[in-house]
C-alpha cells in the first residue's frame, strides 16, 4: 500500500529552459529549416501553449524537449541539466494516435508502469486504475482501442502519459481531431488534472482560443524558419470557460498578432 | 446450429451425387471408386493402422519442419527489417527462393541427402521458410514509427522495444505469413514424400504414391481426403483463433 501511495504522490514539476535551439531537416528535396534559434523558459508547474501555423516546427520543438530528436545547435535544460534522451520525467501525447492497438485500455496505461522497477503487478494495476479513473474511463479498462471514440482515445493517451508520473507533460495538438463539445469537456478535465497533479505542461495547438483557455502563457510561432514571435501572459482566473468574454478579448488580440506575423500564404489558424 | 446443418447438408449432397453418378456408370469404376469403396478403404486402413501411422509420421515431419522454419524464418525477417545490409543480401535471396516452387528442391535434396528423412526436412524447410521471413520483414516495416517513439518516452528501448512493440505491432502481417508458411510446408512435404521414396517411415505422400503404383483408386482418393481434412483442421484449430483475436483487437479485416 505504501508503495502505491508513494507512486501516486505529486512529484515536483520540472523547470525547462530551451536555449537557442536550431534544427534543419535534410531531405532529398532539400533543406527544411524547422527551428531557428528558439529560446523559451518555462517555470515549474507552468502551463504554456505554443500556437502557430502548420509547419512552423511546433512538433519538432516538442520532440526535442522530449529528447526524441537532437538539435543542430542549442540545448534544452530540464532543471538545469541538459536533456540527452527520452525519459519518464517528460511524457508526450502525440499529434497522431500512438496508442498500441494490440493492448487493451488497461494494457496501454500499464505499458509505461511495467518499465518502472520496484512495483508489483498488483501495485501497477492499482496505479493504472487510479489514472483511468482520473480521466473518467474506469468502466472501459478492458475495451479494445478501436472500440473507443476519438475523445476516449485521447483520454487513454492522457492516462498513459500521466501513469509513469512525469514531471513534464508535452501535448501535441491532442484535441485537434475532436468535436467542439468533447473538446470543451476535455478543457475542463485537463485544467482540473493540471491543478491536481501539478505538472509543467507544454501544449501545442492551432487554436488560439484553446491556447488562451488553457495557458498561463501563449507563445506565438511563425514559420519558415520556425521562430518565436511574441509571448502573451494570460491573466485570467481558473478554471476558465472557453466561451467567456474576457477570454475572447485575449484571443482577438493574439489572433491579430498572429496575422501580423504571418506570411500571406499561410493562414491556417482558427481563432 | 443452422450453420452446421448447412455444412452437413452440403457434404451429404456432394457425396450423394458422387455415389449416384458412379452407380449410373458415368465413369469407369477403375478410375472413380464409389464413396462406399473409399469408406471401406478407411475402415480397413484404420484397422490395420497404416493410415493412422502414416498420418502420424507425416504430421511429425510437418510440425518439426514448420517449427524449424519459424525459428529461423522469424528472426531472419526481423534482421532484414532492421539492417539494410541483411535486406540487400538475405532479403533478395529470400525473395528469389520464395518464387521457386518447392518441388524444385526435390532433385537437389535427393542428390545431397539421398532417400532420407533429412531430404524431406530440407524440402519442407526450404519450401516454407522464405514466406515467413518475407512476411515478418514486411510486417515490421509496416509498423508506424510513432509506436517506437511513444515506447521510448516510456522508458522502453533496444530488445524490449522489439519484443513488446515492434513484434506485436507487426503481428497481423506475421500471422498471415505464418499461415502462408504452413501452407507451403504442407505442400512441400507432400512433394517430398512423393519424390523421396524411403523404406521406413511411410507418410501420407508415400501411401499416395504406392496407391498409384497399385492402381488402388479408393486408397488414392481416401488419402487425398485425409490430406485435405488435415489442412482444414490446421487452419481451423491453429490459425482461426489467432486471427479472430487479431480482428477483435485491431478491429480490422486484416489477416
Ligand atoms: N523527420 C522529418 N524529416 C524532414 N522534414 C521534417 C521532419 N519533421 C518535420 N519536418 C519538417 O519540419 C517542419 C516543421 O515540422 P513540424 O512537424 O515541427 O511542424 P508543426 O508546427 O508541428 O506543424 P503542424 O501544426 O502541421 O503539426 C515542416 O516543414 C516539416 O515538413
Ligand atoms: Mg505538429
Amino acid at each position: 500500500m505504501t508503495t502505491v501511495s508513494e507512486e501516486l504522490r505529486n512529484v515536483a514539476p520540472e523547470k525547462l529552459a530551451v536555449e537557442g535551439v536550431s534544427k534543419t531537416f535534410r531531405t532529398q528535396r532539400g533543406h527544411v529549416h524547422a527551428l531557428d534559434n528558439v529560446s523559451l523558459n518555462v517555470r515549474e508547474g507552468e502551463f504554456v501553449c505554443l500556437v502557430g501555423p502548420s509547419g512552423c516546427g511546433k512538433s519538432t520543438l516538442l520532440s526535442i524537449i522530449a529528447g526524441l530528436e537532437s538539435t543542430d545547435s542549442g540545448q534544452v535544460l530540464a532543471d538545469g541539466k541538459p536533456v540527452t534522451g527520452p525519459g519518464r520525467e517528460r511524457m508526450v501525447m502525440f499529434q497522431e494516435s500512438a496508442l498500441f492497438p494490440w493492448l487493451d485500455v488497461l494494457g496501454n496505461v500499464l505499458f509505461g508502469l511495467k518499465l518502472k522497477p520496484n512495483l508489483t503487478g498488483k501495485e501497477r494495476r492499482e496505479v493504472a486504475l487510479f489514472y483511468l479513473k482520473l480521466v473518467g474511463l474506469e468502466n472501459f479498462i478492458h475495451a479494445n482501442i478501436h472500440e473507443l471514440s476519438g475523445g476516449m482515445k485521447q483520454r487513454v493517451a492522457l492516462a498513459r502519459a500521466l501513469a509513469p508520473n512525469p514531471r513534464v507533460l508535452l501535448m501535441d495538438e491532442p484535441f485537434a481531431a475532436l468535436d467542439a463539445l468533447t473538446r470543451e469537456q476535455l478543457y475542463g478535465d485537463i485544467q482540473r488534472i493540471w491543478a491536481e497533479r501539478k505538472k509543467t505542461i507544454i501544449f501545442v495547438t492551432h487554436n488560439v482560443r484553446e491556447a488562451v483557455c488553457l495557458g498561463d502563457r501563449v507563445v506565438l510561432f511563425s514559420p519558415h524558419p520556425g521562430r518565436i514571435q511574441e509571448k502573451f501572459e494570460i491573466k485570467l482566473p481558473r478554471p476558465r470557460d472557453i466561451n467567456s468574454v474576457d477570454l475572447a478579448k485575449y484571443s482577438t488580440e493574439i489572433t491579430r498578432a498572429l496575422k501580423r506575423h504571418l506570411k500571406p500564404e499561410t493562414t491556417e489558424v482558427a481563432e | 446450429m443452422k450453420r452446421w446443418l448447412l455444412v452437413i447438408i452440403f457434404f451429404a449432397v456432394l457425396i450423394g451425387a458422387w455415389e449416384y453418378l458412379v452407380r449410373r456408370g458415368v465413369w469407369s469404376p477403375v478410375l472413380v471408386p464409389s464413396p462406399l469403396d473409399v469408406g471401406r478403404y478407411f475402415v480397413s486402413s484404420i484397422q490395420d493402422r497404416t493410415l493412422l501411422e502414416a498420418s502420424y509420421v507425416t504430421m511429425k515431419r510437418l510440425v518439426l519442419g514448420y517449427v524449424v522454419s519459424l525459428i529461423i524464418g522469424l528472426p531472419l525477417g526481423l534482421l532484414n527489417a532492421r539492417f539494410k545490409a541483411c535486406e540487400d543480401t538475405i532479403g533478395v535471396l529470400a525473395l528469389g527462393l520464395q518464387t521457386l516452387p518447392s518441388v524444385c528442391w526435390a532433385p537437389l535434396a535427393l542428390l545431397w541427402f539421398g532417400q532420407t528423412e533429412t531430404a524431406m526436412f530440407f524440402i519442407v524447410i526450404m519450401g516454407s521458410i522464405w514466406s515467413v521471413t518475407l512476411a515478418t520483414d514486411a510486417g515490421v516495416r509496416s509498423v508506424p514509427p510513432i509506436y517506437a517513439r511513444a515506447a521510448r518516452t516510456m522508458g522502453s528501448g533496444g530488445l524490449h522495444t522489439w519484443l513488446k512493440v515492434i513484434f506485436p505491432a507487426s503481428l497481423p502481417f506475421v500471422v498471415s505469413g505464418m499461415k502462408q508458411g504452413w501452407a507451403f510446408a504442407w505442400r512441400s512435404l507432400m512433394a517430398a514424400e512423393i519424390y523421396v521414396t524411403i523404406l521406413t517411415g511411410f507418410g501420407l505422400g508415400h501411401l499416395l504414391h504406392y496407391g498409384r503404383e497399385l492402381h488402388a483408386m479408393d486408397a488414392v482418393i481416401g488419402i487425398m481426403i485425409v490430406i485435405i481434412v488435415i489442412g482444414l483442421l490446421a487452419d481451423k484449430i491453429l490459425f482461426s483463433p489467432i486471427e479472430r483475436f487479431l480482428h477483435r483487437r485491431w478491429g480490422t479485416a486484416r489477416n
